[in-house]
């Protein structure tokens, strides 16, 4: 064995965070040593950003010490985790749009601090360090023009300027298409190969198992293991997450597709940008069959759904759902033809946070469904609700317990169950498990392909190419506005995939 | 963030105790801070704090006086909970009342010698017409037009100002008062508002009680309600969820300003019994701050309308008696809005030694 074991960057010994009525962090260790990258896998809730925000000097923990280079440190605000080199990306990114890229570097820098501010020194070292780790951005550009991938480097060059030596990453996957993440992959391993330490915040196992070193599993708030990759599987890391065993594959039962519930023809309409965004689709989902739709975000998946859901006008084009021509309709006249939306945003768009469990529930039948002579029918609206969260499996104290109350799993359960309940003809499902954690994941896609068995049809829109293929019977590819290639799900392969939302043309036999 | 090494860090669960002690306290840092403002000014605080409690509460006229103001404070700030809630700033309560107030006030000259129960339900209808329609105006133009309501209610109110400048000088002027106040005929004394006897206290004080039940019942019990709460909270997820944001909107500006209009007919027909320059003294104002202090709750507002109203009264008691400058009655007004905005912070947010 290693004779000489290099002593650790960062331990943090026996660290408790309490919250009201959760104990977020129960006396957890962590040692992360140079040259690693360490994950720290996790559901959701299970305390993962809780520690690091421990680490980076948001919290103050209850109990325990905070080691640096073995020396025992104060870290009251992300000043003093910056200034002894620990950086953090969160997992919503902390720039300013309208400044530039070398602006947002260097704010909060002593150099931003000046009356005159010298930004030709900023351009040279972002540029520096954006060859050294392979992070190309344009310093001059304002931030609110890049993508999301591009705002992630800009968080990672934030953390080297200011001389990050552990940089805690959390979920950073999450928002991007495979080919950028095995890109993120490639500039964590070079930070690694130089003495620095990486903390790798996730809860996909497969990325866990193929890019990082260390991992520390944590349940409930305790750290239920710490062990090298090396020793470990897939299947064993989620079972220790989990705490108990996980089905993998999810089942799809053979069904014969009747007739279309979702016809789109010719469909063109303009985004935000005022560019267009939809370029002439056209595809159709029939009763019981759950088609997907892969794409990089941005390429018209969110528009695609809005024009469906009568929530943005197409310019051109028609909408049938089952038969019934439905294009800018109002949204209520929609759903009352027999859609139900999933959004990608679940706390913007999904739900109310400041309303209560119960209050969310009835968002689109609280008229019809639960109003009688002008007046809401309480006991029914309660009953309902509770059933909701007993079907759906929506952990909660209480129906009268505020939106904002629930985790990101839960909320999502509670949105696909208000949809699901109304018993739609078509179900348009947007990054239904994004930031979700197994467990959850492992539901929602049960309850959609169970949606699936009773005839609903689905269009499952994911970034998630694993989700894409184990769900769908047929998969489109959306780029730029388009529908760049249509697959059946035996002929799809991640790759082709892959390769396809970044707009390359791919020759696939009999298609 | 951080001010000198403290910071506040948003409770997860609010205690009730806290709830209950914390406008207790503050109600008692105001009064002494007042104290200590009356005592810089040279005053007697402990006589000056008597003449006010004596001056809003002392008497059953001194209550009557009180609650009238409230009343009237109670009726804007429900136009106010039903604008507010829908996150349309109704900045336009000056205009719509005075609109309110122009309305029931032509109604009840031009109905001359009809009875009072004849009269009573068209004035109420015609009052909360009127600021419903001053009201639509800044609605549509908001959910059309995405016009900012601010600046739109705003302008109305000086449009509304001049409108009955020129109205109790020209066209509805009273005829034959020599030198003549700027003021409309008086309304026949069979229709004005009954009143509780040796008091000023009249009926527009049930109403406000009444109305306040009813847009209560209506904010958290009818599918309209739920529809108006839901755009405030969170447009696009209404939106999402079928609701047609642009309509609630203008029904929560016609809502909103027909209440802030029935306080127009109120101020007419409790207090004045003719039409008058500077009939609205600020309630437009005013009652934002009630409604929100209130929590944009339909009680919350009528007991922060008392509160408001009593401080008022009893100030100006305590300068009729005292002669207290009224620079300091209103600087006494902004330090007890402002304590009480802290109390909120005290007991939504913990602070913690960094």
């Amino acid at each position: 064995m290693e004779t000489l074991r290099a002593s650790p960057l960062v331990e943090m010994r026996g660290i408790v965070k309490r919250f009201p009525g959760v104990l977020a962090n129960d006396h957890i260790d962590l040692s992360v040593l140079p040259g690693q990258i360490h994950a720290l896998l996790g559901e959701n809730g299970a305390g993962k950003t809780t520690l690091m925000n421990v680490l980076y000097g948001l919290y103050q923990p209850e109990e325990g010490e905070i080691l640096y280079r073995g020396q025992k440190v104060r870290l009251a605000s992300p000043r003093d985790a910056i200034q002894l080199g620990i950086g953090m990306v969160h997992q919503h990114f902390m720039l300013v749009p309208p400044l530039t890229v070398a602006e947002n570097v260097i704010l909060g820098t002593p150099s931003a601090g000046k009356v005159l501010i010298d930004l030709d020194e900023a351009y040279a070292k972002i540029e520096s360090l954006a060859e050294r780790y392979s992070l190309p951005v344009e310093a001059k550009a304002p931030v609110w023009q890049l993508s999301v991938g591009e705002q992630q480097r800009v968080e990672i060059i934030k953390a080297l300027y200011r001389g990050a030596e552990v940089l805690i990453l959390d979920e950073p996957t999450s928002v991007l298409t495979p080919q950028e993440a095995e890109g993120l992959g490639k500039v964590l391993r070079r930070m690694a190969e130089e003495g620095k330490a990486v903390i790798f915040i996730s809860h996909k196992l497969r990325e866990v198992m193929s890019l990082c070193h260390q991992v520390t599993v944590l349940r409930d708030g305790k750290v239920v293991g710490t062990l090298p990759t090396t020793d470990t599987s897939e299947k064993k890391l989620a079972a220790l997450m989990v705490g108990r065993e996980v089905l993998f594959d999810v089942k799809k039962g053979e069904r014969a597709p009747g007739p279309p519930v979702l016809e789109v023809q010719d469909l063109e309409a303009i985004g935000d940008n005022g560019l267009m965004a939809l370029k002439g689709v056209a595809f159709e989902i029939r009763e019981g069959e759950c088609v997907g739709l892969a794409g990089v975000s941005g390429n018209g998946q969110r528009e695609l759904a809005e024009v469906i859901a009568g929530l943005r006008k197409a310019r051109s084009g028609e909408v049938r759902i089952s038969g019934q021509a439905t294009t800018n309709d109002s949204p209520a006249a929609i759903i009352q033809a027999g859609l139900a939306y999933v959004p990608e945003e679940r706390k913007r768009v999904g739900t109310i946070a400041e309303f209560s469990i119960a209050d969310n529930a009835i968002l689109e039948t609280h008229e019809w469904r639960f109003s009688h002579h002008g007046v809401l029918d309480r006991k029914a609206i309660n009953q309902y609700a509770d059933g909701l969260i007993r079907d759906y499996d929506v952990k909660t104290p209480n129906r009268g317990n505020l939106a904002r109350t629930l985790s990101g799993g839960n909320l999502q359960k509670l949105i696909l169950g208000r949809e699901l309940s109304r018993r739609p003809k078509l179900l348009i499902a947007a990054q239904p498990t994004r930031g979700l954690d197994v467990g959850a994941t492992e539901y929602i896609h049960q309850q959609l392909m169970a949606a699936r068995e009773q005839g609903t049809g689905i269009l499952l829109i994911s970034e998630d190419l694993d989700e894409v293929m184990s769900l769908s019977d047929r998969i489109l590819v959306l780029y730029e506005g388009q529908i760049v290639g249509r697959l059946s799900a035996a002929e799809a392969d991640a790759e082709t995939l892959g390769l396809m939302m970044g707009g390359a043309k791919v020759e696939l036999p009999g298609s | 963030m951080s001010f000198l090494g403290l910071r506040l860090e948003k409770r997860e669960s609010i205690s009730p105790g806290l709830k209950v002690i914390a406008p207790i306290l503050t109600a008692i840092l105001a009064l002494a801070a007042s104290g200590a403002l009356i005592r810089v000014a040279g005053g007697d605080p402990l006589l000056s704090l008597q003449a006010i409690g004596v001056g809003a509460f002392g008497s059953m006229q001194n209550l009557g006086e009180t609650l009238v103001k409230a009343s009237a404070l109670v009726l804007v700030g429900l136009g106010m909970v039903l604008a507010f809630r829908s996150k349309v700033a109704n900045i336009g309560g000056e205009g719509q009342l005075i609109m309110g107030a122009v309305a029931a006030t032509w109604i009840g000259l031009s109905l001359e010698g009809q009875p009072f129960a004849l009269v009573f339900p068209l004035v109420l209808v015609g009052a909360f017409a009127a600021g419903a329609a001053w009201g639509a105006i800044a609605g549509w133009l908001k959910a059309r037009l995405e016009l900012n309501e601010v600046i739109v209610t705003i302008m109305l109110n000086y449009l509304a100002i001049y409108t009955l400048n020129w109205l109790v000088r020209g066209p509805m002027r009273a005829p034959g008062l020599a030198g003549g106040f700027p003021q409309s005929q008086a309304l026949a004394e069979a229709i004005w508002w009954p009143r509780f006897p040796g008091t000023r206290l009249h009926l527009g004080v049930l109403l406000a009680l009444v109305l306040a039940f009813l847009v209560s019942f209506f904010l958290f019990k009818t599918p309209w309600g739920y529809r108006l709460r839901a755009v405030g909270a969170n447009p696009q997820a209404a939106r999402y969820g079928g609701i047609n944001v642009g309509r609630m909107i203008v029904l929560a500006m016609v809502l909103s300003g027909g209440l802030v209009g029935i306080a127009g007919a109120s101020e007419i027909y409790g207090l004045h019994h003719r039409l008058l320059d500077g009939i609205s003294s600020g309630y437009g104002y005013t009652g934002i701050v009630v409604a929100l202090l209130g929590k944009l709750n339909p009680f919350g507002t009528i007991v922060a309308s008392i509160f408001f109203a009593a401080l008022a009264v009893g100030m100006e008691a305590m300068q009729r008696s005292l002669g207290t400058p009224f620079a300091l009655i209103s600087s006494i007004q902004g330090l007890v809005v402002l304590l009480m905005l802290l109390s909120d912070v005290v007991i939504e947010y913990r602070i913690r030694r960094v």
